[in-house]
């Protein structure tokens, strides 16, 4: 069977949600007639109809609220916050509204809605066009946030947050849409769990997005200088599962979090934390690789140098644990 | 004018819903709330209602006026100043007050308090602590509301005009014709400063004209000039012609919240208001309709003792127990 794309993934699960709900609807700034600005979405409003994907005004509070509002009445909206960074405007919405009803309603309902948006720097897009909302959320209960690395994952992901009852705030690193992976096994992927994306015994990389992907290739690096790293990739940064990451790094005793994020206020300061309280008696090394403390900066040389690439990751591996690169 | 209402009032009351008894019964409501934010006032001076809370007693034409123009699964959004709006579409006055007082039969448990009350099965989809929060959460139940034939409403505040919600919904509700209402109690304050120091333009009324909505300003204090205006929006709304903004011009006769006497407010004004106090309005229409004295007065009684027995079942009410209540972060 061949590969799936990343933004091809997407565009299934959301369609296949539309088609099999009829309470699903999905709206956002130009999804619909052009479908999407990162072509995530072409033809689901020609299939579907206006009734169920819509193109809004550019009111990111009145979507997330209109998205609210629907979804405590019955119907179960998907919405797209284009980019990430625009994520500070419908925060009140999302935060006051959405993410307590279900507790502050005494359980009378709760709000079944997705919030996708493009994240993440490397696009050369400036430092309001390359933010990662994740850790934004991460500490407000009553939202789950979800963070898949590759297609299959982002398409059983993407299904089990529509399906889900709970605001869910869906995150799609602009440096996955284009790649390509294998075809999901499963309808779905349970939100809330961690997955070993390569098993290895020396040292636990966790990362989530990108960070995964690079985390691999860094992996495949460090092979050749006899280091055997497992790669952790948490798909959901809430609910968070710390159970696996403890797992590996029991058998590991090294743990390296990769966040594209700064380091303090970020899940990777978060999860060490739980990793330390939880499991200090299995490590013997961690530390966390992050952003500089700087917005993202547009320049290509100076972009390059503010993300923590796969080079970086091996690079750190390799000074922590004594290793000298190999000759090429 | 207040001849030339009646008048029309006279003429009004052979249609269904305009009869003197069932005005009788609004009235009965207004007064259910005006009892209501009293047992309030008092209970908060006794300790017994936390945190803040804000009274809406002198704005009750306005909830109790929409409200009689609904049905009953159509949605309504309420503010932190909710009390009238909760009773008002059909809250429980026990199941509200034990909320107040955080007690385990409150409508919410004891978990939302005075500002964020919930009420599903009244259509109440909830009243929002945050200024304009109301006005986004009726427009998207109107999303849905569109599809199952229901109205939503969204009370809000003057001081919720100047808010992105506010404009942001508004248009967005033109835009795709929701059956929604938007009604603004106007109490020419925002919190402690005058609505005309913040507000350009005037009055709010005019703001829907830029979105080409329909819009009218209604004496709040009416509840028969209320009802009608939402009565002509509601069927509006329900007829697929779209959204309304009614302005509600109303006073509160309290202060901002708890920490709040309103010295900021001059005594002429206070007086103005208190002369048109809408509670006393209804009652000297009602007579003029006809009703007698005792008509109202065993109204009254019954709306006093409802109130009575509300307030004394709150207060037998236990509170929650957090090893009982834990609560859980999502839906399973």
């Amino acid at each position: 069977m061949s590969e799936l794309e990343f933004r091809k993934a997407i565009r299934d699960a959301l369609d296949e949600e539309i088609e099999r709900d009829s309470s699903v609807v999905f709206f956002g700034e130009d999804v619909a007639a052009a479908g999407g600005v990162f072509m995530t979405t072409p033809g689901l409003h020609e299939k579907h109809g206006s009734g169920r994907v819509f193109d809004t005004p550019i009111s990111e509070l009145a979507m997330a609220g209109a998205a609210f509002g629907a979804a405590v009445t019955g119907l179960r909206p998907v919405i797209e916050i284009m980019f990430g960074d625009f994520m500070a405007l419908p925060m009140d919405s999302l935060v006051n509204q959405s993410a307590k009803f279900w507790y502050v309603s005494n359980e009378q309902a709760s709000v079944p809605l997705v919030v996708r948006s493009a994240v993440g720097a490397g696009g050369r897009f400036g430092a309001m066009h390359s933010q990662i909302h994740g850790s934004w959320f991460q500490g407000i209960p009553g939202i789950k946030v979800v963070a898949p690395s590759n297609p299959a994952d982002a398409k059983g992901l993407l299904k089990s947050a529509i399906r889900d009852d709970n605001p869910v705030i869906f995150l799609e690193h602009k440096r996955l849409y284009s790649v390509k992976g294998p075809q999901p096994t499963e309808e779905t992927v349970p939100l809330g769990t961690a997955a070993v994306a390569r098993e290895g015994t020396d040292i636990s990389i966790v990362s989530a997005l990108r960070g995964v992907r690079d985390a691999l290739e860094a992996a495949e690096q460090l092979a050749a200088n006899g280091i055997d790293a497992e790669v952790v990739d948490l798909r959901s940064l809430r609910p968070l599962d710390h159970e696996t990451v403890l797992e590996s790094v029991a058998k590991t005793n090294r743990v390296m979090l990769v966040e594209e994020g700064t380091r303090v206020g970020g899940w990777a300061a978060n999860l060490l934390g739980i990793v330390a309280a939880e499991g200090l008696h299995d490590l013997d090394d961690a530390w966390i690789v992050a952003t500089k403390d700087t917005p993202a900066p547009y320049s290509p040389t100076l972009e390059d140098a503010w993300l923590p690439g796969s080079a970086e990751i091996a690079r750190a591996v390799r000074e922590r644990l004594g290793v000298a690169a190999a000759s090429s | 004018m207040a001849g030339t209402q009646t008048e029309r009032a006279h003429e009004r009351q052979d249609r269904p819903g305009e009869s003197p008894a069932e005005y009788l019964d609004r009235y009965g409501r207004m007064r259910l709330i005006r009892r209501f934010e009293q047992e309030i006032h008092r209970l908060f001076l006794k300790g017994e209602v936390h945190g803040t809370t804000h009274l809406s007693a002198g704005q009750e034409a306005v909830p109790v006026g929409v409200c009689s123009a609904l049905e009953p699964d159509d949605y309504v959004a309420g503010t932190y100043r909710g009390h009238g709006h909760a009773l008002a579409k059909g809250t429980h006055p026990e199941a509200l007050a034990a909320e107040m007082l955080g007690r385990a039969t409150g409508v919410c448990g004891g978990r939302a308090g005075s500002m964020n009350v919930i009420d599903l099965e009244h259509g109440l989809v909830g009243c929002f602590g945050i200024v304009g929060g109301s006005i986004a959460a009726a427009t998207g139940a109107a999303i849905s509301a569109q599809r199952q034939g229901r109205v939503a409403v969204a009370f809000f505040g003057d001081g919720a005009s100047n808010q992105g919600y506010f404009h942001e919904c508004l248009n967005w509700a033109q835009v795709f014709d929701l059956p929604v209402v938007y009604v603004c109690e106007n109490n020419f304050y925002g919190e402690f400063t005058p609505m005309a120091s913040v507000t350009a333009g005037g009055e709010i009324g005019i703001r829907a004209a830029s979105f080409g909505m329909q819009s009218q300003v209604v004496d709040g204090n009416d509840l028969w000039a209320v009802r009608e205006a939402a009565l002509e929006a509601v069927a509006r709304a329900r007829g697929g012609e779209g959204p309304t903004l009614l302005e509600c011009q109303t006073y509160r006769h309290y202060g901002h919240s708890k920490s709040d006497p309103g010295k900021y407010r001059p005594p002429d004004e206070v007086e103005r208001w208190l002369a048109r106090d809408p509670l006393d309005l209804a009652r000297a229409r009602l007579l003029d309709l006809g009703l007698s004295g005792d008509d109202l007065a065993a109204k009254e009684a019954e709306i006093d003792a409802e109130m009575e027995r509300a307030v004394e079942g709150a207060l037998a009410a236990a509170y929650p127990d957090p090893a009982e209540d834990a609560g859980t972060e999502y839906k399973e």
